[in-house]
């Protein structure tokens, strides 16, 4: 990904502060992959939202370079970028009708108004709106409007198109249809694409790349089964779907994998060193709930250790099971409704198991 | 199906056997009575001190019962008359019954008055005749009218006292447009020295636009910045803004005197720093000038509020768009940001516009003598001349350009289109 020549996209040692105090973007270096979909999946004011306004070119980097097609753009005003770009709250012009909307880009660049017709008509049909290029913007429902916004940005035939938090306003049904609209978009026009989130279902469903944001930096960036799968750091595991934290001490290692003595009693277990720090140092283990077996037959797991069941939820195709494991009370076990699945008892005391693969030594929370 | 139809109770009808609609029908107007008794006390006050002066301001301006109820039977007799030689002897004789009578009455005055409107001279004949008709005990009256006063000889005195018997006239509304009606009775033109109204009508309108005009200049810039502040900021200026409200329009207006006047601030420091010889001093008070930048003063926050309150609500988002689609900074402030101004700018527009049209005190002030605008001259014959016919007709005429302007903004805007806050 680092062979500069295929990437549209390079943020340089990127910084970037508002007041002169705090960094909100700290050191980034990111490459964005000609027709790749990258997304930026992170808390709230984790920085995403700025990144992109400096892509843009509505906020300058405080520090650092950015490059587009291999050249700096810092001092390249906005419209020169050529960059699309659809707003959270789609910012159609509301005194202009869809078609009027549709047709501004391509206006502004002077082209001719029945060759700007016909594209018009095909960003119109691209996004199945064929019949509403004489609708206000006002007239449409959220989802029409969502569809002319990305219309909009795609008209001008844009090499990359930013997003940013396209589908926040929209209901989960819609926000799904619209989500395999986008990516169907984006595969079929070969465009790339920076779209930020913060509803990481929507980064994994449609991402070639993740970058998960904290405080302003990148914590990882991977394809996302490698997020979900193999987390890097403490931050990204728990941000990722559901996981569940043990916290102990590293006293010894061998090769790929090390023991780890658990705080709250619950013993000796061994892990697979990722993010750890040396024998004596503190260590959070990062386990995925359905990676969990309960009362593993001999042998059949490297790793077990005792729990109590705490609570049962049925859900049909599986059964959310929390059980206290070593002192952590909201230990998670997804427990699949499966023939001769195990039948719990609230109460009850279980043994839990899981392989040392499926066990992450990672980073522990600072303090 | 019948069956269970009859059973049930009807699923209108609530359970004591009142339909429905019946219910929801008194539940509605018992709200109704309360809407109407909160608006009731505001409905009263506009009804005494706007509406009914109003309807009272457009009857005076063709009221006109002062020569019909004093002198009734000369102007019945004058009825029969054909204009043109001198009336018979009985109008002569009726007019001297009815001529003592009105001296008797005092009304003597006001008939002359009224008269006088129409032909200069009217009132001293009627003043001096109503002194001298006393001693006038027998016939023939024709000779002894003319003797007092050889203007009674004049078919054109008659013709005119006939003119001006009916109870309802349009005599007020012509002169308000310097026309009036010839004693043949056409509609003819005032004699050029009297023709002022048109002129300062238009002069009102031009110098409205013109406030108008800078008032926009002025306001939109500022508008702009105070909605892009933050909000502590924009508080702060908003005071600024507000600070005309709060002084007194005297103080205000005795201020920009000492600015602007010659021998005002201004000028003196313009003579300082030698930009202006000590004898080409600017004159900028107590002329048009003078005018429009007080009353532009005075009338920018009506444009500021209602654009500020505009500008408020337009995202910084949708000239990022335009930005980010291609569009310089010029293109995306003229075809996305200010159409969205608008609304802002007709509300300002049309506040300040009617608000300026009306505008009686800063001219009176400031405005010298071309700075006068034709609310001043309504004040003048309310107020001096005593001609409420025309105070009011002229007033009227004003009403209605008002109204035709608001309908003119409301066919090309909207009225619902327009937002003031
Ligand atoms: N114009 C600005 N002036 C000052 N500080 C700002 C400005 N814009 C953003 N910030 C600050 O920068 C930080 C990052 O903001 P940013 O909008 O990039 O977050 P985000 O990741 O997009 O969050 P969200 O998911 O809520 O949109 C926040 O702490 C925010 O308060
Ligand atoms: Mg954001």
């Amino acid at each position: 990904m680092s062979d500069s020549a295929d990437n549209i996209v390079v943020f340089d040692h990127v910084q970037k502060s508002y007041d002169g105090e705090n960094l909100v973007v700290k050191d980034l270096n990111l490459q964005v992959a000609r027709g790749e979909f990258l997304t930026m999946l992170g808390p709230s004011g984790s920085g995403k939202t700025t990144v992109l306004m400096m892509l843009a070119g509505f906020e300058t980097p405080t520090h650092g370079q950015i490059l587009l097609e291999g050249t700096p753009i810092n001092n390249v005003p906005p419209h020169k970028r050529g960059i699309g770009m659809v707003f959270q709250n789609y910012a159609l012009f509301p005194h202009m009708t869809v078609g009027e909307n549709l047709a501004f880009p391509l206006e502004v660049r002077g082209m001719n108004k029945a060759d700007a017709e016909a594209k018009v008509k095909r960003a119109l049909e691209m996004v199945r709106l064929p019949e509403f290029g004489n609708r206000r913007p006002a007239q449409l429902s959220g989802g029409q409007q969502q569809r002319v916004a990305v219309a909009r940005a795609l008209v001008f035939e844009p090499e990359l198109v930013l997003m940013d938090e396209p589908l926040g306003a929209l209901d989960k049904n819609l926000r799904e249809e619209m989500q395999y609209e986008i990516k169907h978009i984006h595969e079929s026009l070969g465009v790339s694409m920076v779209y930020v989130t913060h509803d990481q279902s929507e980064a994994l469903t449609m991402s070639n790349r993740i970058a998960v944001f904290e405080d302003g930096v990148i914590q990882q960036l991977a394809a996302p089964d490698d997020l979900y799968e193999r987390p890097d750091n403490a931050f990204v595991a728990g941000f990722i779907g559901e996981n569940n934290r043990l916290f102990g001490k590293v006293i010894g290692e061998d090769g790929a994998s090390c023991q780890v003595e658990l705080e709250g009693g619950g013993g000796v277990v061994n892990a697979k060193k990722v993010n750890n720090g040396g024998v004596g140092s503190r260590t959070t283990l990062s386990l995925r709930p359905e990676r969990v077996t309960i009362n593993p037959t001999e042998g059949q797991s490297a790793n077990s250790c005792k729990a109590r069941v705490e609570e049962l939820i049925y859900l049909g195709d599986h059964i959310r099971t929390r059980v206290t494991v070593s002192g952590n009370e909201d230990f998670i076990i997804k427990v699949p409704n499966a023939h001769g699945h195990p039948v719990l008892q609230k109460g009850t005391e279980v043994k839990v198991g899981w392989e040392t693969e499926d066990c992450r030594a990672l980073d522990a929370p600072a303090g | 199906m019948a069956n269970v139809a009859d059973t049930m109770p009807d699923p209108m009808t609530g359970e004591d056997g009142i339909p429905l609609k019946t219910k929801l029908r008194i539940a509605e107007r018992r709200n109704r009575i309360k809407a109407a008794l909160l608006v009731l006390p505001l409905f009263a006050f506009i009804l005494v001190t706007f509406l009914v002066p109003i309807g009272q301001m457009l009857y005076r301006s063709v009221e006109n019962n002062i020569i019909a109820d004093n002198l009734p039977r000369t102007i019945e007799l004058l009825s029969e008359w054909d204009g043109n030689n001198l009336p018979p002897e009985p109008v002569f004789e009726t007019m001297v019954a009815e001529l003592k009578i009105a001296r008797e009455t005092k009304e003597i005055g006001k008939i002359g008055k009224r008269l006088n409107y129409e032909m200069s001279g009217m009132l001293s004949l009627f003043k001096k005749s109503g002194r001298k008709v006393r001693k006038l005990e027998t016939g023939p009256y024709k000779e002894a009218l003319i003797k007092i006063d050889k203007d009674w000889g004049d078919p054109e005195v008659w013709a005119t006292i006939k003119q001006v018997s009916d109870r309802i006239t349009g005599s007020y509304y012509l002169a308000a447009v310097d026309l009036k009606r010839s004693p043949q009775g056409e509609i003819v033109a005032q004699p050029d020295y009297k023709q002022i109204y048109v002129s300062l009508f238009i002069k009102t309108l031009w110098i409205s636009l013109l406030v108008t005009m800078t008032c926009i200049l002025l306001g939109f810039p500022v508008s702009f910045l105070l909605s892009n502040l933050p909000m502590r900021t924009s508080n702060l200026l908003m005071i600024l803004v507000l600070l005309p409200f709060w002084t007194s329009l005297l103080v205000r207006t005795t201020s920009w005197i000492a600015l602007l006047q010659s021998e005002g601030m201004i000028n003196d420091l313009l003579v300082t720093i030698g930009f202006i010889g000590d004898d080409e001093r600017l004159k900028m008070m107590f002329n048009q000038t003078g005018t429009i930048i007080a009353m532009t003063h005075i009338l920018l926050p009506f444009m500021i509020l209602p654009l500020y309150s505009v500008m408020k609500t337009i995202s910084p988002s949708y000239v990022r768009a335009a930005r980010s689609l291609g569009a310089n900074p010029f293109t995306a402030f003229w075809r996305i940001y200010f159409p969205q101004t608008l609304p802002g700018i007709g509300a300002g527009s049309i506040l300040v516009f009617i608000l300026s049209i009306g505008y009686y005190i800063t001219p009176a002030l400031v405005g010298g003598q071309d700075g006068q605008l034709i609310s001043n001259l309504i004040a003048y014959h309310m107020q001096s001349s005593l001609n409420w016919g025309l105070a009011a007709a002229l007033g009227s005429i004003l009403l209605a350009g008002v109204l035709v302007l608001y309908m003119i903004y409301n066919k090309i805007v909207g009225i619902d289109n327009m937002k003031l806050g």
